[in-house]
């Protein structure tokens, strides 16, 4: 909701395709998922992208400078993510639903909520910022305990970089203790956010096959997944 | 023009002032963390299109406050260290769609805003911006987008204790433009915009285009409109008397 309006989805907005996305913390196991989601799809010869974080060079560069100086604020953080969603949400996958794909999102804009909530900005000027984007047509929320998310990604003892540990915030100066304190404000701002924009709410703690054959009855209860048959290529001569 | 040709500047140590406070607000919700009543110092916007004189008019204004015993600092657009390199390269290429560029302008400020501008008012200096939100927001609203969308977007920046408008004509922005760089420039054009092919013709449209939008801003903003036909000796003369009643806390 922004200014007292609900933001619509692609399919409110009379686009043919249609977009769903996946949140949930690192370790939630969302990138699985959607994965087994794209398989199902396309072995059903459906039109269907998964569309990756790849940033554009161009905003790649600032945002790997800003970051590899630590000279990112709270508030120039969220404007160059911003920057960098809006890059890919105009040059692709606006394109892709016009074009009547079924598009696969690793995280979407409610990663910046939560992480730029965190940080400090108020909600209401971040989802302001955000609001040229439509909603997702489906938003499924894998919710993982803490704990697990946390073991999931600690245990290699992984190098943590210093905004993915949330190090800005000086919440401890050990980057394990940050990232775990960091990772729990938004998991609750998550939590806070699953009702307001109706996250379908996976309970990640299950197996995985568990997990996905709600994943897929719920896209097949929600789209009409005829409409995205791929055409068949014209036979050549 | 050689210095003596200049209008003279205050230097007599008796008569400096110490310029008075005003309270200070945010357009919107500010910078996370920031105490807005601990901003002291002005800040001072010029803004005009390229060619309209703004950067002779800060250059002299910059020499009469320091003659007249302010500290001063400078901040315009795309010069952060965060991403003006990379705005640069955008521009040359045209590849960025507008919500894109928006967002990158938007960027850049925010860092200038934090980092030069917020600093230089906590510590009571003259802070002078070669433009400042308007230009963004003009530039974006004749893109088309949305008003309530860039109110919110620039609502982390501090208002101004002056904001100059340097107002000039289109035709003559051509002949000072042509006279400077013996071009025209892409953007400055508007070519993006698809108004005309003819680069001239499409100057015309799209400065006309911005004028408007300035005059639109001006009812909620509050700039003065500066008629920037005159000699630069007339403008800066009109300017420092405006600036002196903003030194004087009205």
């Amino acid at each position: 909701m922004f200014n007292g309006v609900w933001m619509k989805t692609f399919a409110e907005l009379g686009f043919p395709g249609r977009l769903i996305a996946v949140e949930g913390l690192d370790g939630s196991g969302k990138s699985t998922q959607i994965y087994l989601l794209k398989r199902w799809l396309e072995l059903q010869d459906l039109k269907v992208f998964f569309s990756e974080w790849n940033s554009s060079d161009l905003v790649k560069n600032a945002t790997s400078k800003g970051k590899k100086r630590e000279l990112l604020s709270p508030n120039t953080f969220s404007l160059i993510h911003a920057t960098d969603f809006a890059d890919r949400y105009e040059r692709q996958l606006v394109p892709l639903l016009r074009a009547g794909y079924i598009v696969l999102c690793d995280r979407y804009i409610f990663t910046a909520f939560g992480r730029d909530t965190v940080r400090g900005c108020p909600p209401a000027w971040v989802r302001g910022i955000y609001n040229f984007a439509a909603m997702p047509d489906l938003v499924f929320f894998f919710k993982a305990s803490l704990e697990v998310s946390l073991h999931r990604i600690l245990e290699g003892r992984p190098a943590l970089k210093y905004f993915e540990a949330g190090m800005d915030l000086h919440l401890s100066t050990d980057p394990y203790e940050s990232f775990r304190i960091f990772q729990g404000r938004i998991l609750e701002e998550y939590l806070a956010m699953s009702t307001e924009f109706n996250f379908l709410v996976i309970d990640a703690n299950q197996p995985i096959e568990a997990q996905q054959a709600i994943v897929r009855d719920l896209v097949a209860a929600k789209v009409n997944l005829k409409e995205y048959k791929l055409h068949k290529p014209i036979p050549l001569p | 023009m050689k210095r003596s040709d200049r209008i003279p500047v205050q230097t007599n140590p008796r008569r400096i002032v110490v310029p008075k406070a005003k309270p200070r607000q945010f357009y919107g919700l500010g910078v996370p963390g920031m105490d807005v009543s601990k901003l002291g110092g002005k800040l001072i916007v010029v803004e005009g299109a390229d060619g309209s004189g703004r950067s002779t008019q800060i250059a002299r204004l910059v020499e009469w406050l320091e003659g007249c015993g302010h500290a001063t600092v400078q901040v315009g657009l795309k010069r952060s260290t965060l991403v003006s390199e990379e705005l640069d390269h955008a521009k040359a290429g045209n590849i960025l769609s507008r919500t894109t560029f928006s967002l990158f302008y938007a960027t850049d400020f925010a860092d200038q805003l934090e980092n030069i501008i917020l600093p230089g008012l906590r510590a009571g200096m003259m802070v002078l911006a070669d433009r400042y939100i308007y230009t963004l927001m003009v530039r974006d609203l004749v893109r088309g987008l949305d008003m309530a969308w860039l109110k919110n977007l620039y609502g982390i920046a501090v208002v101004p204790d002056a904001v100059f408008y340097l107002n000039v004509a289109p035709e003559e922005l051509v002949e000072r433009n042509f006279a400077k760089n013996h071009a025209l420039d892409f953007w400055e054009s508007g070519m993006d915009l698809g108004l005309s092919r003819d680069m001239f013709d499409s100057f015309l449209k799209y400065q006309s285009l911005v004028a408007i939008q300035f005059k639109e801003l001006q009812a909620t903003y509050d700039f003065t409109i500066v008629d920037g036909h005159r000699t630069p000796d007339e403008i800066n003369i009109e300017l420092r008397k405006r600036i002196e009643s903003v030194l004087a806390g009205k």
